[in-house]
């Protein structure tokens, strides 16, 4: 019997390490700074001088278990592989059955709903210019055009992500539909896609309905709600994704992330709720980009960070609230019209890190998404290249596979600092809804934007296809993925008549319950608007409500 | 040109919130130069008109990343019938091939799409202003 034991850093090795680094000088002399995204200078090598084993114990651990960096359940991909949840939405509710259907058939294992930018907007479709409906998203603006956007669709057994920002009429729709099918509330799992009024206010505009104060009183109303009578729906999902869209660095993101995640838990905290029953139904929302170690960084940073706050800020004691659990979503940042076939090479090399970094549920954008919504063949790739990479690439034989690299327990130490340096920046303006208030976040988000563009302009970060290896011939630009003009009109004339034929009197009462929830601290106003919902009340009438009652969403936007 | 700087508006008219593009491009005509009138999205055609005509604009830069260009045709009929027919107006961010046709026809100046370049899009709208002056000091 052997017992290893090593003296960190080897004998010998700071000698050998110098020699190496005089040979690697003498051909390349200082070479070109390499920086990732985040602003991390990259070096050439990683030896046990940047990260030894001694340290296993307090940054690793095992999978399972605190502080997470490897992972969140001891048996990740080899027990149950990711979600494989593509975004969906586009046309009529009858165009977007076909494509879920479709997509379920591929392998497609959850769903989400994307609504038409008009819902984005708080507006039903009659309000809205033909042209502009249903090119981004499903139309659905009442429980009937849920209950067909679901038809064959095995709610309560499939999980259903909605991309419903405040105040979240379209679970309320999801919810009205379960009643009709005597499906139970307590089957129903998914997620609320956009439930971060944070991220929108300051990145993703188009998602923000109603004023700050009132999106944040709607938010822990819905958390409520949620919480006692849907336990399997995850109320919030704070989002990255969107500021990183938006220019913010993977560093940056995440830190703004987990502030935003601090701030909604402790809102909910002083509502009276507590830790343990809120945090395990917290989720994570990320894009990944194409800087492949550095996302993987980013996330077992993320990870590690977020079991600690959990625990030491909001104290929470059960080991589930301290998991970190994410949907991740290729980055459409990284794809580009220009030889759009490349960006399958671009997925798929996000997917990886994504995978590699232990996600709970992955979206791939289709190659044509940069030019519209998916058509069906690109979104058929897009789900195929999850199949293959679980199936065939053997990505998930083992867990946290980059774990122990020099280079990449490194980088993530040093994400890790750059994160909390964020974090503590959001807590100096008094946390992140008094940074997004006064509008820091804007500017730090525009900032990095435009320091990447500057990046790639001048060559330093290369796009193939756009700062080298351009082509004349771009090869062939998909069509664009565009409803059918007729069944957008037919559908809104039959909209139009549902709001004739519905009795007028509930409608009215549930407006006027709606808006008295709005104004009264004791009532629930999502309970208002799942009401609403039954009694026909549509989209547009009840964001109009809340907008009236609650004041109007109006971004902060930094040029 | 030089003494009076290039009056340009930039906006985003439809449903669409996705401003990354249009922010940057603002930046870059004011560090141009320019005097940029920058507005938030979701911008009504009839508001687009009344302030290219209060703040007397050479060009109107509309960006569109998520189909909002298919009623670029309706803006540029609105400034047809408020007698801005001068004002020209490009559009930049993702525009389908097959829709270019459409927007040129309607008698959109110019159409930028990913990787067109900061000095192009500069030299475009420094020239179309030059341009609009003309057709409105002929008026």
């Amino acid at each position: 019997m052997s017992v290893r034991t090593r003296q960190m850093p080897l004998p010998g090795l700071e000698e050998e390490i110098s020699e190496w680094r005089t040979e690697y000088a003498g051909q390349l002399g200082e070479g070109a700074r390499i920086e990732n995204r985040s602003g991390i200078e990259i070096k050439p090598l990683y030896t046990p001088l940047d990260w030894s084993e001694a340290a296993y114990s307090r940054d690793l651990g095992v999978p399972g278990r605190a502080p997470f960096t490897r992972g969140i359940y001891a048996t990740m991909h080899r027990g149950r592989t990711w979600s494989q949840r593509q975004l969906i939405g586009l046309g009529t509710p009858e165009d977007y059955n076909r494509r879920v259907k479709a997509l379920l058939e591929a392998g497609a294992s959850a769903i989400s709903l994307i609504p038409c930018n008009s819902v984005f907007r708080g507006n039903d479709c009659d309000e809205t210019p033909l042209p502009l409906l249903g090119t981004c998203g499903s139309v659905v603006n009442t429980l009937e055009h849920m209950d067909t956007a679901l038809q064959e669709v095995p709610v309560g057994r499939i999980s259903t992500a909605m991309n419903d920002p405040s105040p979240f009429t379209l679970f309320a729709f999801l919810l009205g539909v379960a009643k009709r099918r005597g499906i139970p509330w307590q089957r129903i799992t998914g997620t609320a896609n956009q439930s971060d009024y944070i991220s929108h206010f300051v990145a993703n505009h188009m998602f923000f309905r109603l004023s700050l104060p009132g999106s944040r009183r709607v938010l822990l109303d819905h958390i409520e709600f949620c919480r006692a009578r849907v336990p399997g729906w995850n109320p919030v999902s704070v989002v990255g994704q969107h500021m990183q869209q938006a220019g913010a660095t993977p560093a940056e993101a995440m830190g703004f992330t987990l502030s935003t995640a601090l701030q909604y838990a402790h809102d909910a905290l002083a509502r009276g709720m507590d830790p343990d029953t809120l945090l395990p139904r917290f989720t994570f929302f990320f894009d990944i980009s194409i800087s492949v170690f550095e996302e993987v960084a980013k996330f077992r940073a993320g990870r590690r960070i977020w079991a600690r706050l959990a625990k030491e800020r909001l104290g929470a004691k059960d080991p589930r609230s301290w998991r970190f659990k994410f949907h991740g979503q290729t980055s459409g940042v990284d794809l580009t019209q220009q030889q759009p076939l490349n960006n399958i090479a671009r997925v798929t090399t996000q997917a990886i890190a994504g995978i590699l970094s232990g996600l709970q549920s992955l979206h791939t954008d289709s190659y044509d998404e940069v030019i519209a919504v998916p058509s069906e063949g690109p979104a058929r790739i897009a789900v195929a290249t999850q199949n293959i990479l679980r199936e065939e690439a053997h990505l998930c034989d083992v867990i946290d596979p980059l774990g122990g690299s020099y280079y990449v327990e490194a980088l993530t130490n040093q994400m890790e600092q750059r994160i909390e340096a964020v974090i503590a920046a959001m807590d100096a303006e008094g946390g992140m809804y008094k940074a997004v208030e006064s509008g820091l976040v804007q500017k730090m988000i525009g900032k990095s934007a435009r320091a990447h563009q500057e990046k790639i302009e001048s060559g330093m970060e290369k796009v193939v296809g756009v700062n080298c290896y351009q082509s004349e011939d771009d090869a062939v630009q998909p069509e664009p993925y565009r409803p059918d003009a007729e069944a957008m009109r037919r559908h809104v004339e039959a909209f139009k008549r549902f709001k004739q034929a519905r009795s007028q009197e509930a409608v009215a009462r549930s407006l006027a319950a709606l808006a008295r929830a709005a104004n009264s601290a004791r009532e629930n106003v999502f309970e208002r608007i799942v009401e609403a919902a039954e009694a026909g009340v549509t989209h547009g009438e009840m964001v109009a409500c809340l907008r009236k009652e609650l004041g109007e969403g109006r971004p902060r936007i930094a040029v | 040109m030089g003494e009076v700087p290039e009056r340009v508006l930039i906006t985003k008219i439809g449903l669409d919130g996705h401003d990354r593009g249009s922010r940057i491009v603002a930046s870059f005509l004011r560090d141009a130069g320019m005097e940029v009138i920058y507005t938030p999205p979701w911008q009504t055609i009839d508001a687009v008109v009344t302030m290219a005509l209060q703040e007397d604009v050479d060009v109107i830069g509309v960006s569109s990343l998520a189909t909002d260009h298919l009623i670029v045709p309706d803006l540029m009929q609105a400034l047809r019938e408020g007698g801005l027919e001068h004002i020209q107006v490009i559009v930049g961010g993702i525009i389908p091939e097959s829709e270019h046709a459409l927007l040129n026809r309607a008698g959109v100046k110019g159409i930028f799409g990913p990787g067109a370049l900061r000095e192009e899009i500069v030299a475009r709208i420094r020239a179309l202003a030059m341009d609009a002056r003309a057709l409105r000091d002929r008026a």
